[in-house]
């Protein structure tokens, strides 16, 4: 929906100070444990010390009978299951006949204060028997005692979801090929780590409405699942969630801490508050799932792909989460940059005994696509074509469809790859580097949300409501959650493009399901293209209103009336122009109260025609090209990251700095799951977390990140505002296997498992002198070693 | 977030209140810069009923060069920031500015103090984790509620690593502590305060404070550096800790060795001081052999244990490659 009969940009583009940037800044943002209510209780959870084990008896008395304690809940207070995906609702607010992970939650009391509250949860006695506990997905998957499996509401055993797709002759693909790349690849499970711990607060009004603050990002899909356990209706829940300190998916879905507020409130009369510690961030998780994953991949001695053969085995901890919808994506989204001839995967997500895994930044999608560009790497050096040239020749291209039927529309691909190419100077100075340093490539897409909702419905996926006042401001009312990424700002960019209004006269009211429009969250990178165009369709609306008027006073047709730098101008005769709020007051005159709504579907011609064909569909696809530049000490096994190029076609960047942000923002994320990252439980410890804090799960400092040089490339989509489509995940996946690649140039050895740490850098630099002292591999670079040397 | 327990705080103006209040209440516990203690605390490691803050004793927060006694001074009040840029530290103890400019974060270093920095617990992949952590390994071990060690099986000693960086420069340095208790200040060499026991990992006795660093003023020409190596460049405790002292005849890098200190850290509980480097006495310290011998004989002598991240046998022979590289680097120029 380029703009229509619009006149030029003048805020599309360019750099915009966030609208919620200086309250930030100046440590005065109210974040959801800023809130403090008259009366209110402060709630804790007990958790599960086990891995593994029924639950016989709780007694909650001694807890109850102390003094400042105002209410207990368990599992039995909710025994209505729940769950993000509505086929899969295999989790209760609290155990209720067992607990499937160290930190599962088993009962939660709100007292006058939380030293109180700790002391009550410490006298709650919980009889446990303990059962056999699984941390290998094929062990749990092979298990045949019933007894043993661990989800309690799963239907087939310890298996959650396992799909297998196949779209043309894969197998008769990989015999013809002139080559197959065969690889095992590991992608070690990663969480989110957004600074801010999740905390909820509730409150019962006078009238029985519910109200609960949260710090989620997805206020709707609360809203509905609070309905459900809680048995109230919606229209006497509100979920308002104040400004957010980072999610990356790791807040788009209800957790224990909602509902147990929410009862507690209802219980006791008082508003109640929870705060995770950073530990229960760790075990509420929903992070990246390990996976294990086979590739085969065919190709002809041109470089052409030929066939894509793949099984992943998806570690799912205790419960489904998005699992169902990361199974799907650990194989969907894969089809593009590359046309793959053919390509068959088969996806199988077990349930074990660990933190439920589910979606953090590019959801199911980074992990297959540090095996691919692995893949493609090693053909590379196998047919001896240089790697950037292997990808353009694979690439998709514009309005094309994937092997599994999905239609992309505009496609940057080549321009990113040419960027990354010219910027880090890979043709003068990869043939050049010595022996440690290397230069690797690798390329992704991503989707800009995704064509389906969560639950069926035939509504729009996204509204957005504008009013426009006599004083010259504007209110834009979207449900849509600012997790920090900045789409209130990107709303307020729109309507000021569209308005003529500074920033600064744009007041956005966000995720408040009482004042707003429904929104369905910020997850899968949609909420650019999606509210994006639902704002832009209000704000056109109100426009058209505005210009009518003032074209009428002064007599000339409504196209020469330009709303720019708060007035409205004539075009042809620029002197003459009136203030934003004159002219707002003449539309108002003229149509009564300024206010429009604005709404967005998805275009449904997009998908395969299959089961599970709409899984993965995006109305526009963005492109990424990683190109890392990386030193290797081949005696520690350190990698030093130097410098990381990153081009990423995100259609139309509508605030430049924000895009950049994000850009930068992710690569550093998949530059810290490369090098560092490990969520993990150790089995010898009875499967407590290795470090559930953050001096134990390392994510890199400031002073570890390499140079991002973040660059912008504009294939505009017919399908997004503008041209738009996402920037907020895609440029994130490859930027691991650039890395990985870069290794491999410069040391000559292949990491197929994550994270690569000092020790197994090292081990393998060392295996590979050892084969090359037996004379079974020439001397990685050895040529180039040679003619330095002489 | 986690909570502190409930405790007292008092906060003396002077040493001897100090004393006189460790004498009146024998758990309580001394709180400078707090950044090792409060975790603790907030982990439920220990829960002292009283708390004696050292924040008001403005005594000891100088930096002296007492030329009669031949040594720089460092009270125990200074905080490690002061000491990385310190211009006489610099001058002096080069080693011993990088090691306090390399702990934790900036922030970190603005709010703890050297005193606080010398008397470090020891720290422990198994220990410095919360309370219910600890439950769900099945009850702690040794230095905490249990009464096993996760690090050596069936072991009986706390071997919890020692994990300041500034304690194996001291050491290599000849530094001395001052300690001031009811019977009145004692001086103790760095090098015999330290026990390898986990669970009571120095020589303070009861009631005692440490108030002062001392370190021997350089007579001869010297080359001293301190390396750690940390998964990050910023926040994380060392896994490879080494201080080198080469003391020499003369200036230039062809100046014959007299004398020579290797302390490292992050072992047990105890910092290793590395012996048997006689063969090096006499020889330049830029001869290539130099570099060699140190490092394989401090390979051989430290034996990392899996009480902090990183594979042992790893961090064995990255104090080797360490240990090389730092003294090539101090034969260079």
């Amino acid at each position: 929906m380029p703009g229509e009969d619009r006149d030029r940009d003048w805020q599309i583009g360019k750099v915009h100070r966030k609208v919620d940037a200086m309250e930030r800044m100046r440590g005065i943002t109210r974040y959801t444990d800023d809130l403090k209510l008259p009366g209110m209780l402060h709630a804790k959870i007990l958790r599960s010390p086990h891995p593994h084990a029924k639950i016989l008896s709780i007694d909650t008395s001694a807890a109850e009978a102390m003094p400042g304690v105002f209410g207990v809940v368990t599992g039995q207070d909710f025994r209505i299951p729940y769950g993000i995906i509505p086929w899969t609702p295999d989790e209760n607010a609290l155990a209720v006949d067992k607990v499937c992970h160290v930190g599962d939650g088993v009962a939660c009391v709100a007292a006058v204060d939380e030293d109180t509250a700790i002391a009550a949860i410490a006298a709650i006695k919980v009889e446990y028997e303990e059962l056999r506990a699984f941390y290998d997905p094929e062990e749990a998957l092979a298990n045949r005692d019933r007894e043993l499996t661990i989800n309690p509401y799963a239907r087939k055993g310890n298996l959650s979801k396992h799909v297998v797709l196949e779209f043309g002759d894969v197998e008769g693909s990989l015999e013809g090929a002139d080559l197959v790349v065969a690889g095992d690849y590991f992608f070690e499970g990663t969480t989110h780590g957004a600074i801010e711990p999740h905390c909820a607060v509730a409150q019962v009004e006078p009238n029985g409405i519910l109200t609960v603050w949260s710090a989620t990002q997805v206020s709707h899909y609360l809203h509905r699942e609070l309905s459900k356990v809680l048995e109230i209706p919606p229209h006497q829940i509100r979920v308002i969630q104040p400004p957010l300190g980072g999610a990356f998916g790791g807040k788009s879905e209800p957790f224990d801490l909602e509902f147990c507020v929410a009862k507690l409130a209802l219980v006791c009369g008082r508003p109640v508050k929870l705060l995770y510690t950073r530990e229960e961030v760790f075990y509420s998780h929903r992070g990246r799932h390990p996976m294990k994953m086979k590739y085969r991949t065919g190709f002809t001695k041109e470089g052409k792909i030929t066939g894509v053969s793949a099984k992943t085995i998806l570690d799912g901890g205790a419960y489904s989460s998005f699992g169902l919808v990361t199974t799907y994506y650990s194989g969907q989204l894969l089809c593009a940059p590359y046309d793959f001839g053919s390509y068959r995967f088969e996806s199988t997500r077990a349930y074990t005994n660990k933190p439920a895994c589910g979606p953090k930044r590019g959801h199911g999608s980074v992990q297959p696509r540090f095996a691919i560009e692995i893949q493609l790497d090693k053909a590379a050096v196998a047919l001896g074509i240089d790697p950037i040239e292997l990808r353009r020749r694979n690439d998709i291209g514009s309005d094309s469809v994937t092997v599994n039927e999905f239609r992309v529309g505009s496609n940057g691909f080549q321009e990113c790859l040419t960027r990354v190419e010219t910027a880090s100077g890979w043709q003068e100075r990869r043939p050049s580097l010595p022996y440690g340093q290397g230069l690797g490539v690798a390329g992704s897409t991503y989707i800009s949300g995704t064509n389906y909702p969560i639950y069926p419905n035939e509504m729009p996926q996204a509204a957005v409501q504008i009013c426009l006042d006599r004083s010259g401001r504007a209110r834009v009312f979207s449900g849509a959650n600012d997790i920090g990424q900045g789409s209130n700002t990107m709303l307020a960019v729109i309507v000021s493009e569209e308005l003529g209004l500074p920033l600064d006269d744009i007041r956005v009211l966000s995720a408040d399901t009482d004042l707003c429009p429904v929104d369905l969250g910020a997850y899968s990178s949609r909420i650019t293209l999606m509210v994006g165009n639902a704002c832009l369709n209000a704000a056109q609306k109100l426009r058209r209103k505005v210009c009518e008027a003032v074209a009428k006073r002064w007599e000339i047709p409504r196209k020469r009336v330009v709303l720019a730098k708060r007035m409205a101008l004539d075009l042809e005769n620029p002197e003459r122009n009136v203030s934003s709020a004159e002219a707002f007051a003449w539309a108002e005159a003229d149509n009564g109260l300024l206010g429009e709504v604005g709404s967005y579907n998805t275009p449904k011609d997009r998908h395969g025609d299959y089961r599970g064909g709409t899984i993965g569909a995006s109305p526009a696809y963005s492109f990424t090209a990683h190109l890392a530049e990386v030193d290797v000490d081949p005696e520690t096994g350190l990698v030093d990251v130097k410098t990381i190029w990153v081009a990423h076609d995100c259609g139309k960047a509508l605030s430049k700095r924000i895009v950049e942000g994000q850009i930068e923002g992710s690569t550093y994320m998949g530059f810290g799951e490369a090098l560092m990252e490990q969520h993990i439980v150790d089995p010898e410890h009875r499967g407590v977390h290795t470090g559930p804090n953050l001096l134990d799960y390392r994510m890199p400092t400031f002073l570890d990140t390499p140079t991002i040089d973040a660059m912008i490339v504009e294939a505009a989509d017919a399908n997004g505002p503008y041209g738009a489509k996402e920037a907020g995940e895609g440029p994130l996946h490859s930027s691991i296997p650039a890395i990985a690649n870069a290794i491999y140039d410069a040391v000559g050895i292949r990491l197929d498992t994550l994270p690569f740490s000092p020790p197994k850098v090292l081990a393998a630099i060392e295996e590979r002198q050892r084969r090359v002292e037996a004379g079974e591999l020439p001397p990685h670079k050895a040529e180039r070693t040679a003619r330095r040397s002489a | 977030m986690l909570r502190l327990p409930h405790f007292q705080v008092s906060a003396p103006t002077t040493v001897e209140e100090v004393v006189a209040a460790l004498k009146e209440e024998p758990g309580a516990r001394l709180v400078a810069g707090g950044t090792d203690l409060l975790p603790n605390l907030k982990h439920r490691l220990e829960a002292p009923e009283q708390l004696i803050s050292l924040g008001r004793l403005t005594s000891l927060r100088g930096i002296v060069r007492d030329d009669a006694a031949g040594v720089l001074r460092i009270g125990s009040q200074v905080r490690l920031a002061e000491i990385a840029a310190d211009p006489q530290v610099a001058e002096l103890f080069p080693s011993l500015a990088t090691s306090a400019g390399l702990v934790a974060s900036p922030s970190i270093r603005n709010t703890a103090t050297i005193g606080g920095n010398v008397n470090l617990d020891v720290r422990c992949r198994y220990v410095n984790q919360s309370e219910f952590w600890r439950g769900g390994i099945g009850g702690g071990c040794l230095k905490s509620e249990g009464d096993v060690c996760h690090v050596v099986p069936k072991g009986r000693n706390c071997v919890a690593a020692m994990s300041s960086d500034n304690v194996p420069v001291l050491i290599s340095l000849g530094a001395s502590l001052v300690l001031v208790g009811p019977e009145g200040a004692r001086e103790v060499a760095m090098a015999d305060y330290y026990r390898a026991d986990g669970l009571r990992h120095t020589k303070a006795e009861e009631g005692e404070l440490t108030t002062e660093v001392r370190i021997p003023l350089p007579t001869t020409p010297r080359r001293v550096d301190y390396v750690k190596w940390a998964v990050r460049k910023s926040i994380d405790f060392p896994l490879v800790s080494v201080a080198l002292r080469f003391d020499l005849d003369g200036e230039g890098v062809d100046a014959a060795i007299t004398a020579v200190q290797v302390v490292v850290g992050v072992l047990g509980a105890k910092p290793r001081q590395v012996s048997r480097l006689e063969a090096v006495i006499g020889r330049a310290m830029n001869d290539p052999e130099v570099a060699l011998l140190v490092s394989e004989a401090t390979f051989k002598q430290c034996k990392p244990l899996p009480n902090v991240p990183y594979e042992p046998a790893y961090r064995r022979q990255m104090i080797r490659v360490y240990t090389r590289r730092a003294i090539q680097a101090l034969a260079q120029g």
